[in-house]
């Protein structure tokens, strides 16, 4: 399938995005001007965007504790989003979710999670909505090869197939649960094998071309419009940063060597090489794209920056909903007080 | 205790929506008649005037005439279902059985049939998956009742329940919410051992972002469910098995009471609702108030009863949120406060009414209050009537805090 230069690009500028992001934050982070855990998406890019990329703006998704590029790659805003990790009043869940509970509902997005696996139920769960509603949506479960182990995918994959259900599952493998070999905790090499249990086709993709991650979600998000049921990507990846963080603490789980050997296929820079080589883009247009994006950078950390905290107040408000149908007692803003009082 | 009778005029039953569609369904409880629509309907959104607090039985009879019947709370139940699956279309219920079959309970007995395998539909025997389909169901809009099949199978779904369900709102800024009813029978009496016995409530209203429902008759499930179902927050419906086919006193010796010789399982056929967070006084005393829920409401009654106790008993129907103006006014009246419960003690829901009571009312008490549970074990088999908190247990405790 030849890709048009629109989509080309459009690739591209989702994964720059993505990485200007996690580098912003990472750096951040070491300046201590960012509070909480930060499990950077750096090194995955070509997934989240070539998924992305196939998907309307009306799908869903779930995403995982890595789960900042999900939500860049499906348009999220940056400002709202730093704010977010910043844990001020303008951000996404205004400052109550951050880094690992970031959601969008005008973008499909659920939210990042920050329990492994958790997110592929409720991504089944948004699957059986778009299909009930007879929208034509279809949703997507972002989760990595450690997920695989536990019970919610297990139970997820098999509801979801059960269901006939328009879903993509999109495993990032990146070969790493936290810091822990795939090979120590799991006997087999690819998770695709998983995907004939559950009756679903699954194929894998090198998850560091970003074209071919896109080439496979357009055809698992187009059997999934058409009724033909849920499907599973394994796209072969791997994360340039550690499991949190920037640095992690002089603690080796993996060597050096197998890092370099990763970074060289660095699915950013050698996606440009090819726009480059084919004539699709220039160095020039290229350096444009990153350049007018760090300027949304830049602007983005000093809206943050200047963004309030929440106010005091907001502590106890939004646990519950606030009830029009019986307001009695219902006042959950009042039951919280007093409890916390 | 103030309480709004049911009455055509004060907009509580709805009979033109849900189970006049029932008319054409075979099953036994849907023998609905077209003479139901003299009721004054349009009482959906009609806030202030839902309470149906059941005191002193005086609304059945006109509850009765409009369109009442005796139904079991099982039936009862599924009436509630088969009410709000016809007037939303946005509900759906699932869970282990609950489709083809109609559940184990009976619950959801016909409404596949009638609403289709796309709205009454089979899950596998996967509760975290249950639950977790069903946030993300409601994230989306839809209202899911998932029914997990017995109270003490919900633990493998607890994950996405805490994690997700009851703390999607927050995070998020309020921008999801989980509106959802997660249904499961709970509670001993029926020999079940330990793992389809238990009592979980405390685990739940332990849980901010949960709310925490338990019903002790028919005509409560049906309103309280409804009104769960209605409810833009996750709301955990526990129904105590025990008493599905009739009410229970506690007295296992005696043969069965079935729900047709009691005045609270005289049950509407079609649209009404009872308020989350209002108690109901099964029983108006003077001696000391008794604060319970489900089963145990009735054992305290017949306690009550054969103790010669002038007891208060307070049958608390929503346990988060918790009417603590209704407790309140109680406590301050009698002075005294026994909490019973079919939980085991530790840390059980009672540790939190003693605490609600004593902050509130220290001043009125004359005696220490008394919890009255099950025992710090797993649910026994052969000795189950040795667990559970009988009226003979229930009244020697009565007794106690009167003298004290």
């Amino acid at each position: 399938m030849e890709l048009t230069r629109d989509v080309q690009m459009d690739l591209h500028r989702r994964m720059v995005r993505i990485r200007l992001f996690e580098e912003a934050a990472g750096r951040l982070a070491e300046a201590a001007k960012l509070p909480g855990f930060l499990h950077l998406y750096v090194g995955e890019e070509a997934v989240a965007a070539g998924v992305c990329t196939a998907l309307n703006d009306d799908d869903h998704i779930t995403s995982t504790h890595r789960g900042h590029g999900h939500l860049v790659a499906k348009g999220g805003d940056f400002n709202r989003m730093m704010a977010e990790l910043m844990g001020k009043a303008t951000g996404y869940c205004k400052g109550k979710g951050g880094s690992m509970h970031i959601s969008d509902l005008s973008l499909g997005m659920l939210g990042a999670n920050g329990i492994v696996g958790a997110g592929t139920p409720i991504a089944v769960g948004a699957a059986f909505a778009d299909k009930y509603r007879k929208r034509g949506q279809v949703a997507v479960a972002f989760f990595g090869d450690g997920a695989t182990n536990i019970g919610a995918f297990h139970e997820a994959a098999n509801m979801a197939c059960a269901l006939h259900l328009p879903i993509v599952f999109a495993c990032e493998n990146n070969e790493y649960g936290e810091f822990t070999r795939r090979d120590r905790t799991m006997a087999i090499t690819d998770i695709v094998d998983r995907a004939v249990g559950y009756g679903m086709p699954g194929v894998i993709v090198d998850g560091m071309d970003v074209v071919a991650v896109h080439e496979a979600t357009l055809g698992a998000v187009a059997r999934a419009r058409a009724g033909g049921g849920p499907s599973l990507i394994e796209a072969k990846t791997y994360r340039f940063y550690n499991h949190h963080g920037v640095q992690n603490l002089g603690l080796k789980y993996r060597t050096d060597d197998e890092v370099a050997v990763w970074k060289q296929r660095d699915p950013i820079f050698s996606f440009e090489e090819r726009l480059i080589d084919v004539g699709t883009a220039t160095a020039a247009d290229i350096e444009q794209v990153w350049s007018a994006l760090g300027d949304d950078i830049a602007a983005a950390i000093a809206f943050a920056e200047d963004s309030p905290l929440p106010e005091p107040d907001q502590l106890l408000v939004d646990v519950y909903t606030t009830h029009t149908n019986h307001t009695n007692h219902t006042d959950h803003t009042s039951m919280t007080a007093r409890g916390a009082s | 205790m103030a309480a709004t009778q049911i009455t055509s005029d004060n907009d509580t039953v709805d009979n033109d929506t849900a189970d006049n569609d029932t008319a054409d369904n075979d099953t036994a409880d849907n023998n609905d008649t077209a003479d139901n629509d003299t009721a004054d309907n349009d009482t959906v959104d009609n806030d202030d005037t839902d309470e149906m607090s059941m005191t002193s039985g005086m609304t059945n009879e006109q509850a009765g005439e409009l369109t009442s019947r005796p139904m079991a709370m099982n039936i009862a139940i599924r009436s509630a279902l088969d009410v709000m699956l016809g007037r939303d279309d946005d509900v759906v219920t699932f869970g282990e059985d609950v489709g083809y079959f109609g559940g184990v309970f009976r619950c959801t007995d016909g409404l596949q049939q009638k609403y289709g395998v796309h709205r009454v539909f089979d899950t596998p025997i996967a509760e975290g998956g249950i639950i977790g389909v069903a946030v993300g169901m409601a994230a989306y809009g839809l209202r899911p009742v998932p029914e997990i099949q017995f109270a003490d199978y919900v633990y493998p779904g607890l994950d996405q329940l805490i994690s997700e369900a009851a703390r999607l709102r927050y995070r998020s800024g309020a921008e999801f919410t989980a509106a959802m009813t997660v249904r499961m029978p709970c509670g001993g009496g029926i020999h079940g051992g330990q793992t389809h016995s238990q009592s979980p409530e405390s685990i739940f209203t332990h849980v901010c972002g949960l709310k925490t429902v338990m019903p002790s008759n028919p005509y409560d499930a049906k309103g309280l469910l409804i009104a769960a179902i209605e409810d833009n927050d996750p709301v955990i419906f526990l129904e105590p098995k025990r008493i599905y086919n009739g009410p229970f006193d506690g007295h296992y010796e005696r043969p069965v009471v079935p729900w047709s010789s009691h005045p609270l399982g005289v049950v509407p056929d079609g649209y009404y609702r009872i308020p989350l967070g209002r108690a109901a006084i099964r029983r108006s005393g003077n001696d000391l108030t008794v604060l319970t829920y489900g089963t145990m409401v009735h054992v305290c009654e017949v306690a009550a009863q054969e103790s010669g106790v002038d007891a208060e008993v307070i049958d608390l129907r929503t346990l988060l949120p918790l009417d603590t103006d209704t407790i309140e006014a109680s406590v301050a009246k009698t002075g005294r406060c026994v909490i019973v419960h079919e939980a085991t003690l530790t840390s059980g829901f009672g540790a939190e009414l003693a605490a609600t009571v004593q902050a509130s009312c220290f001043y009125s008490l004359e005696a220490p209050i008394e919890r009255v549970t099950g025992w710090d074990t797993p649910y026994p088999h052969a000795q189950e009537w040795d667990y559970f908190p009988g009226p003979a247990r229930v009244g020697a405790a009565f007794k106690r805090v009167v003298a004290a």
